[in-house]
């Protein structure tokens, strides 16, 4: 399988990455390389082997359904790049 | 009495209790080492007022008769992996530039209410991502060590702990967290002459911690010596219903069962980490740590890991796509970096935000992660490597069947020249030792073996079975005492 730079381009949208066309030209081999080498695992035999899910035996907890967080709107907002009247602000996404 | 920076986590400790200096003493000292080393580029930002507030409690509650918290005067250094209320917390990039967490993560917390203070944050890859600390946004971490007399070139102090490990081994703090998702903490500790372990999966919280991988990511100790790491690791690990894969058991002494009494322990010498290429030093150290944990009075068995050299493309599959989920979150709206030109909508202002935000490797990282996990590659790549990562897991499984440790090497090399490995292939081929344990879940340290022909540190690894710290710090401590590595940067910085 090999990546075109139309690969890389729609990929990194995917992934919401700005991208030039140097940065994809660039990329493309680079990234091909890695996918190239990582195509070994397709040689070890996995018929009956079940993926991973969890490493270490670990059961998934309940906790009670109780408030234990909350009235922290300042705190929340405090690194937002841009807030207003208690919110987060992002450009219009409606017209 | 030699500078009090010299000493370890334990010394410090002890020195403070029986008065033999006061923690204000302890923390100028390494203040002014931290401030005194900006050549290293090991810490993105000092926090000199927090280590001396610690040490003023230490030395109030001494004065007052109290019983001192168990790291009562140690200052340490904090992974800027770390979130630390009201300081800066960036793992190394752009996009959380300025970004002051509003919350105290799991393990500083802990390590803080043992009676720690901060000496500052330390550099590493940016997002964790990468063996050499090259990836920063705030620059190389440059490491203290250097090839022999003359020798100028500057050396990775590994990664991507790099900041942790520089710090470390040029006396700027006598021990330092760190994380490991691949090799991250035992790789720097080999680069730069000290000790670092990865506890069991689980064992340390992660809550708080800037994710990378969240299946393999585990924060642990780095230090001087075992002794010191075990201290540490006492005081980060346990429980937290914050972390849905925090592993609810009781953390055991570590420090108080140390013994480097070996007798009874099998240690396995696994065939496959024998591997082309890898230099004759490396493979005669690996033959010395044998004799040594024989002289222990280990039994050593030869045993088999079929599966090893499948272990790093498993791991460049599942890093990539867990790291591609988790940094989603790196938007532009709730914290970090926003770009927005004029006129741009919504998506627009995401992908600028990314694109400037994120380093080349964390971009690179991305987007292996969405590719494999795209729409008709899914199986073929992430599904098999879960798969791959079962039989990985199962390897140790069976080993355990006939040896309790793993002896090998920690890496491949020795530190490396900043700027020396271009190839981002040549560079994960560092971790080959390392991700194997990292896959599998189990601890696995390093500690100092010797040097090199160049003068530079070599590390041996122990893995050991999950939840069993105690048996990988014991050996550790074996090998420590029979190396008797004492050797240490010449200060030029």
């Amino acid at each position: 399988m090999s990546v075109d730079t139309a690969t890389v381009k729609k990929v990194a949208n995917l992934a919401r990455i700005a991208i030039s066309d140097a940065d994809a030209e660039r990329l493309a081999p680079e990234l091909n390389n890695i996918l190239g080498w990582i195509e070994q695992l397709g040689e070890v035999d996995t018929k009956d082997v079940a993926p991973m899910t969890a490493v270490m035996p670990n059961t998934l907890r309940l906790r009670a359904d109780v408030i234990t967080d909350g009235n922290q709107r300042d705190a929340v907002l405090a690194n937002a790049p841009q807030g207003e009247h208690g919110f987060f602000t992002v450009p219009k996404v409606v017209e | 009495m030699s500078a009090l920076t010299d000493l370890g986590v334990a010394a410090i400790r002890n020195g403070v209790r029986d008065g033999d200096f006061s923690a204000r003493e302890v923390a100028e000292a390494f203040n002014t080492a931290v401030a005194g080393a900006d050549a290293l580029n090991a810490f993105i930002v000092k926090t000199p007022e927090h280590a001396l507030a610690a040490a003023d409690a230490a030395d109030k509650a001494r004065a007052a008769g109290e019983t001192l918290k168990p790291l009562a005067g140690v200052p340490i250094g904090m992974k800027d992996l770390f979130a630390t209320k009201g300081v800066q917390t960036t793992a190394a990039s752009h996009i959380l530039e300025g970004f002051k967490p509003e919350y105290e993560s799991t393990v500083s917390h802990k390590l803080w209410g043992a009676g720690a203070g901060m000496l500052g944050k330390l550099n590493l890859d940016q997002f964790a991502m990468g063996s050499s600390n090259e990836t920063s946004y705030f620059g190389n971490v440059i490491s203290p060590w250097r090839r022999g007399e003359g020798d100028t070139t500057p050396l990775a102090p590994g990664g991507s702990s790099g900041g942790s490990s520089a710090a470390i081994a040029a006396r700027l703090c006598p021990a330092a967290t760190g994380t490991d998702t691949g090799g991250s903490i035992r790789q720097p500790a080999a680069f730069t002459g000290i000790s670092g372990i990865k506890p069991t999966y689980g064992r340390c919280s992660r809550w708080g911690v800037v994710a990378f991988a969240s299946s393999l990511d585990q924060p642990g100790p780095m230090a001087h010596d075992v002794r010191d790491c075990a201290i540490m690791l006492e005081a980060m690990a346990g429980f937290d219903p914050r972390d849905s894969t925090s592993l609810d058991m009781a953390v055991p002494k570590w420090e108080a069962g140390l013994s480097a009494d070996l007798r009874g322990k099998r240690v396995g010498i696994p065939a496959e980490y024998r591997m082309d290429g890898t230099p004759a030093e490396i493979e005669a150290l690996w033959q010395q740590g044998i004799a040594w944990l024989k002289d222990a009075g280990a039994e050593i068995v030869e045993v088999s890991l079929p599966h090893t050299k499948y272990a790093l493309p498993a791991y460049y599959i599942i890093a990539p796509a867990e790291a591609s989920s988790n940094l989603a979150r790196y938007d532009g709206v709730r914290y970090g970096l926003r770009e927005l030109a004029e006129g741009q909508n919504l998506q627009e202002m995401y992908a600028a935000t990314r694109a400037a935000g994120f380093g080349d490797e964390v971009k690179r990282r991305i987007l292996i992660g969405t590719y494999v996990l795209s729409a008709g590659f899914y199986d073929a790549y992430y599904t098999q490597a879960q798969k791959v990562r079962t039989l990985i897991a199962r390897d140790f499984d069976n080993a355990w069947s006939q040896c309790d440790l793993l002896l090998t090497p920690t890496a491949p090399s020795a530190a490396f020249g900043l700027g020396e490995k271009v190839d981002p292939l040549a560079m994960y081929l560092n971790d080959v030792f390392t991700v194997p344990a990292s896959l599998a879940g189990v601890p696995a340290m390093s500690v100092p073996g010797g040097l090199d022909s160049a003068g530079l540190p070599l590390g041996l690894q122990i893995i050991g079975k999950p939840f069993d710290e105690q048996g990988v710090l014991n050996a550790g401590l074996a090998l420590e005492q029979r190396a008797d590595f004492t050797a240490r940067p010449k200060v030029w910085w």
